[in-house]
C-alpha cells in the first residue's frame, strides 16, 4: 500500500508516494534522483550508503522511508552552505583522502556526524566511529589526517 | 576542471559544440577522420587523437583508459600540460570514451603512464611545435624566436608581444605538417609534470557529483534484476514468474536462459525478482576450499619454462644445505566498492553503453556483437569506475543490460547486487608453488627450482644471483595466460596478477634460507644480490624503517620483502605484533621504498603504495573464498572481511630517486610484495612460518601447537 511521506531533505521539504518499507537509499537515488548516497554491500555492512537522519547517521540501505516521516535528511549534496565547501569536504580534498571515490559521501557524513557531537576527536575515537565504513581502495589514514584537519578548522583552532 | 564534461549524457555532437570547434592541427599526412575511425592495436601517431584546443582555450585529453581510484585522471593531465606548456587546470581529461578516445586494450597492468604517457608527451610536444609555427606565421618571425609559458606564445626578445593557444585557436581549422618530431622536454626542465599534485578529481567526488554507472539516470530507463543460479555449474530446470508478473510496473522478460525483472525502480525490480519460483539442477562440482589445492595440482598441465639458466643438477651438487616448501594461497576476490553496472541506451541503429569497466573498447565489441550492430553505432562511454583491481577487465552485465535494453525498447540499468559481485567475481585463483632450492657453503644461493600451479608467471623471474635456476609455470592465473578451466568459476587478474603469490612464496623462502645461514634478511638478501637498483631499494627502505634486523626469530616482529613487478622495484619492511592467545596479528608500521624511474606525481605514487599496502593486508589475513560444490559462500562483507580503520598501520613511503629511468607503472607493485613481508615479520615475531594465504588467526593458532 502506497502511502504519502513527507520529510526535509537538504533543508527543503519533498513529498514521495511509496510504499513504507522501501528502503531511503533508493527514494533518495530512484525516486529523487540524489546519487550521492551510494549502494555497495545492502546490507549494512559497508557505510557507502550513509546519510543523516536528524544528525545522526543512518545505513539508508536498511533504514526504511516511513521512518523519516517529518524528519530531516542529509545528504551529501546538502553538505555545501552557500556554495562554500564544507571543511570536512576541502580537507579530504587537501589530504587527497580519497581515490575511486565511491565511499568518499558515506566517509564524510559519518565525520560529519561525528564532529556535531564530538569536535575534537582523537585518533582512536576516529576509528572506532568509523570502522564500519570500508573504503577498499585503502585511503584509511589519509581519511583519519582529514578529519583531524577539519576538525581544527571548524573549532577555528590554526595550531 | 569543467563539471560539465562530467555529467556523462552528451552526446559526440554536443560535445563537440562543447569543447569548440578549436584548432585542427595535423602531423604530416594529417588524417582528417574522427578518432573513432583510428582504431588500431597500437596508439595513433596524429597528436589529434590525443588532444583537442578549445576556443577558450581550454585543452581536452582524450585517453581510453579510465580512472577507477588510481590517479591517472591527474597524472596524465600532468604529463600533457607539461608538454604543451598549459597550466594543469586548463586540461579537462575525457576518458574510456569510445567515440572520442583513441583505441586502447585497457586500464590494467600498471601500463598508463608507461605506455600511453609517452605518445601523450610526444602528441603534446608535437601540438606545441605546431602552435609555435602558426604563431611564428603570425609574428612573420622564426619559431625559434618565440617562446610559451601557460598557453601563451611570445616574442623572447619582447614579451609583450604575445598570442594565447586560445587565440591562435578562435575560428580556425588548419593542418600544419611538421617535418620533424620535436623532442620532449627533459625532466630537469619540469614544472607540471614529477612535481606533488592533489588530485583533480577530488571536488566531484566529495560533493556526490562525481558520476559512477550506476548513477546515470536516462529517462524511462528500466532496472532490470536477473534471475542467478545458486551454484556455478547449475542449470535452470524451471520457473515461474507469474507471481512477479502480476506486481505493478514490473514487467518479466525471459529469453533463452535470461530471466529477467524490470522496474523502474531497482529495489521493486529486486523484491519482484524475489517472487520468481524456480528450480535449477545441482551442479556437478565437488570440489571446495580444503580439496582445491590437491585438485589444482592433480588438474596441472604440463609446465612450461618462464626462465632458466645453467643446470639445476650442477647447483644441487654445489650445495651445502637444501630447502623444499611448499606455498599455497586461497581464492581472494576484487571486491570493488562499485558492483559491475552498466545501462544501454539504444536509439535506432546505435547504442550508448555508459558502464564501470577496465576495457571500454573490449566492451564496445561484445555489445555491438549481442545486438548484431556494426561497431561503430555502439559507443561506450565510462563514468568513474569505483574500484577495478583487474575485476572490470570483463564482466557480462554489459552486454545483459544491451540484450535487455533491445528487447524492452527501453534504457535499461543493470547494477549488479553485492551477492552478484561475490558470484561472478574472476577471482584471484587459488595457487600452489613448490620451491627447491641450496645454499653453498658460503651462503650463495647456487639453484632454485620453482615450480608454479595456477599463480601465473608474473615477478617469478629470479632477480637474485643465482647461478643454475628453472622456473616452470603449469597454468596461470586465466585469461589469456590459461589455466582458467580448471578451477570452479571464474578467475582472473586480480592487482598484480600471479605476482602477490609469487612473491609470497620467493620472498618466504628467502628467508627460509636466511635462517639457515645464520644471517639477518637483508644482510642475506644483500649477500645474494648483483643487482645495484634492488640493492638501492632495499637500503632506502632499511634507513627509513631505522629498525636493525637480526637473524630471524628475532621475536621483535620484523619483515622485508622486495620484488620487481615488471620493472618498479621495490621494498617493504614491517612491524607487527603477534596476540599469542588469539593468533591476531596487528601490523604495527610498514614501510616501502618504491623505484618507479621517473615519478609524474609523487603524491600520486605515494597514494598508490598506501592504499597497496592497505588492500594487501586483507589477502594476508582475512580474505579467502570459501565455496563448496559451486557455491559461493561468502557473499557480503560480514564473512568476508577487507581491511577496515583498526587494521591500517603506519605507512612510510620512500620514492627512490631514478628521474633518468622512464616511469614505470605504480598502481599495483607495491600490494605484492604484502604476503612475503607479513609472513616474514610474524615469523620474526612468533618462529612459527605460514606457508598459507591468508594468515587467519586460526591457521596461525595452529602453529602453536
Amino acid at each position: 500500500m502506497e502511502k504519502n511521506i513527507r520529510f526535509n531533505l537538504n533543508g527543503k521539504v519533498v513529498n514521495v508516494t511509496s510504499s513504507p518499507d522501501r528502503m531511503l537509499l533508493w527514494i533518495l537515488r530512484s525516486d529523487l534522483e540524489h546519487s550521492g548516497a551510494k549502494y555497495s554491500c545492502g546490507e549494512g555492512f559497508c557505510g557507502a550508503c550513509t546519510v543523516l537522519v536528524n544528525e545522526k547517521p543512518v545505513l539508508s540501505c536498511q533504514f526504511p522511508v516511513q521512518s523519516v516521516e517529518g524528519k530531516e535528511v542529509l545528504t551529501i549534496e546538502g553538505l555545501q552552505k552557500n556554495g562554500e565547501l564544507h571543511p570536512l569536504q576541502k580537507a579530504f580534498m587537501q589530504h587527497n583522502a580519497l581515490q575511486c571515490g565511491y565511499c568518499t559521501p558515506g566517509m564524510i557524513l559519518t565525520a560529519y556526524a561525528m564532529l556535531l557531537k564530538n569536535p575534537r576527536p582523537s585518533a582512536k575515537d576516529i576509528v572506532d566511529t568509523m570502522e564500519g565504513n570500508l573504503c577498499r581502495c585503502g585511503i584509511y589514514n589519509r581519511i583519519i589526517q582529514a578529519i583531524q584537519s577539519a576538525a581544527r578548522t571548524m573549532r577555528g583552532d590554526t595550531s | 576542471m569543467r563539471k560539465d564534461k562530467y555529467n556523462f549524457t552528451l552526446d559526440r555532437r554536443e560535445f563537440l559544440k562543447l569543447v569548440g570547434s578549436g584548432i585542427v592541427v595535423s602531423f604530416t599526412t594529417g588524417d582528417p577522420l574522427a578518432p573513432q575511425q583510428r582504431r588500431g592495436r597500437g596508439y595513433p601517431e596524429d597528436f589529434n587523437a590525443y588532444l583537442l584546443i578549445g576556443e577558450d582555450g581550454r585543452v581536452s585529453c582524450f585517453t581510453g583508459k579510465i580512472e577507477m581510484g588510481q590517479g591517472i585522471h591527474t597524472s596524465l593531465a600532468q604529463m600533457l600540460a607539461e608538454e604543451l606548456d598549459v597550466p594543469l587546470n586548463m586540461v579537462d581529461m575525457v576518458m574510456g570514451d569510445t567515440a572520442l578516445c583513441p583505441y586502447d586494450s585497457g586500464t590494467f597492468g600498471s601500463r598508463s603512464t608507461k605506455y600511453f604517457g609517452p605518445p601523450l608527451r610526444q602528441a603534446a610536444a608535437e601540438a606545441r611545435a605546431v602552435l609555435l609555427q602558426l604563431a611564428a606565421e603570425h609574428f612573420h618571425t622564426d619559431s625559434t624566436k618565440l617562446d610559451v609559458r601557460d598557453g601563451t606564445i611570445f616574442v623572447k626578445k619582447n614579451p609583450q608581444k604575445k598570442v594565447s593557444y586560445a587565440q591562435l585557436a578562435k575560428g580556425k581549422k588548419i593542418e600544419k605538417n611538421l617535418t620533424k618530431k620535436p623532442p620532449i622536454k627533459h625532466y630537469s626542465k619540469h614544472t607540471v609534470s614529477g612535481k606533488p599534485t592533489n588530485r583533480v578529481d577530488s571536488e566531484l567526488k566529495v560533493t556526490g557529483e562525481a558520476k559512477f554507472a550506476v548513477d546515470i539516470r536516462l529517462p524511462d530507463m528500466l532496472h532490470a534484476k536477473i534471475l542467478r543460479p545458486p551454484a556455478h555449474g547449475s542449470a535452470l530446470k524451471d520457473v515461474d514468474i507469474s507471481a512477479a508478473e502480476k506486481i505493478d510496473g514490473v514487467r518479466v522478460i525471459k529469453e533463452g536462459d535470461m530471466v529477467a525483472v524490470l522496474h523502474t525502480h531497482p529495489d521493486v525490480a529486486e523484491n519482484a525478482l524475489g517472487m520468481i519460483k524456480a528450480r535449477f539442477e545441482p551442479s556437478e562440482s565437488t570440489l571446495d576450499n580444503k580439496t582445491i589445492f590437491k585438485h589444482l595440482k592433480d588438474s596441472a598441465p604440463n609446465g612450461n619454462v618462464v626462465t632458466e639458466e645453467g643446470n639445476i643438477e650442477d647447483g644441487k651438487s654445489l650445495s651445502a644445505k637444501t630447502f623444499e616448501k611448499a606455498y599455497y594461497n586461497h581464492y581472494v576476490a576484487h571486491a570493488p566498492s562499485e558492483p559491475h553496472t552498466a545501462v544501454v541506451n539504444i536509439e535506432g541503429e546505435k547504442a550508448t553503453v555508459w558502464a564501470s569497466t577496465q576495457s571500454p573498447f573490449r566492451a564496445q565489441g561484445e555489445v555491438a556483437q549481442v545486438l548484431g550492430f556494426p561497431l561503430e553505432n555502439v559507443r561506450v562511454i565510462t563514468p568513474f569506475v569505483g574500484c577495478g583491481f583487474g575485476g572490470k577487465n570483463q564482466g557480462n552485465q554489459i552486454t545483459e543490460a544491451a540484450r535487455l535494453a533491445q528487447l524492452s525498447e527501453k534504457p535499461v540499468q543493470v547494477a549488479w547486487s553485492r551477492k552478484e559481485e561475490f558470484f561472478y567475481d574472476t577471482f584471484r585463483p587459488a595457487a600452489v608453488i613448490d620451491i627447491k632450492s641450496g645454499l653453498n657453503s658460503s651462503n650463495q644461493i647456487v639453484f632454485w627450482e620453482y615450480h608454479n600451479y595456477f599463480a601465473g608467471d608474473r615477478s617469478s623471474q629470479p632477480f637474485y644471483n643465482i647461478p643454475h635456476y628453472q622456473v616452470l609455470s603449469m597454468g596461470g592465473w586465466g585469461g589469456r595466460s590459461g589455466g582458467g578451466n580448471v578451477h570452479p568459476f571464474g578467475v582472473g587478474a586480480w592487482r598484480g596478477p600471479g605476482s602477490n603469490t609469487n612473491v609470497f612464496a620467493i620472498e618466504s623462502h628467502i628467508d627460509v634460507m636466511a635462517e639457515a645461514a645464520e644471517m639477518d634478511p637483508l644482510e642475506f638478501r644483500l649477500h645474494n644480490l648483483t643487482d645495484e637498483r634492488m640493492k638501492r631499494a632495499l637500503m632506502a627502505a632499511a634507513e627509513k624503517f631505522g629498525n636493525a634486523f637480526a637473524k630471524a626469530p628475532s621475536g621483535k616482529g620484523y619483515g622485508l620483502a622486495c620484488t620487481d613487478y615488471l620493472g618498479t622495484y621495490l621494498a617493504t619492511m614491517a612491524e607487527v605484533k603477534v596476540n599469542q592467545n588469539t593468533g591476531e596479528v596487528s601490523v604495527e608500521r610498514v614501510v616501502c621504498a618504491q623505484d618507479t624511474g621517473e615519478v609524474i606525481n609523487p603524491e600520486g605514487v605515494r597514494m598508490q603504495i598506501e592504499g597497496c599496502i592497505t588492500m594487501g593486508l586483507g589477502y594476508c589475513f582475512t580474505e579467502e573464498i570459501r565455496f563448496s560444490k559451486g557455491r559461493i559462500l561468502d557473499e557480503n562483507f560480514d564473512t568476508y572481511e577487507i581491511p577496515r580503520f583498526s587494521w591500517t598501520p603506519k605507512i612510510e613511503t620512500v620514492l627512490v630517486d631514478n628521474p633518468e629511468m622512464p616511469p614505470q607503472g605504480c598502481g599495483e607493485p607495491a600490494i605484492t610484495s604484502m604476503g612475503a613481508v607479513i609472513a616474514n615479520a610474524v615469523y620474526d615475531a612468533i618462529g612459527k612460518r605460514l606457508y598459507t594465504l591468508p594468515m587467519t588467526p586460526a591457521r596461525i593458532k595452529e602453529t602453536f601447537g
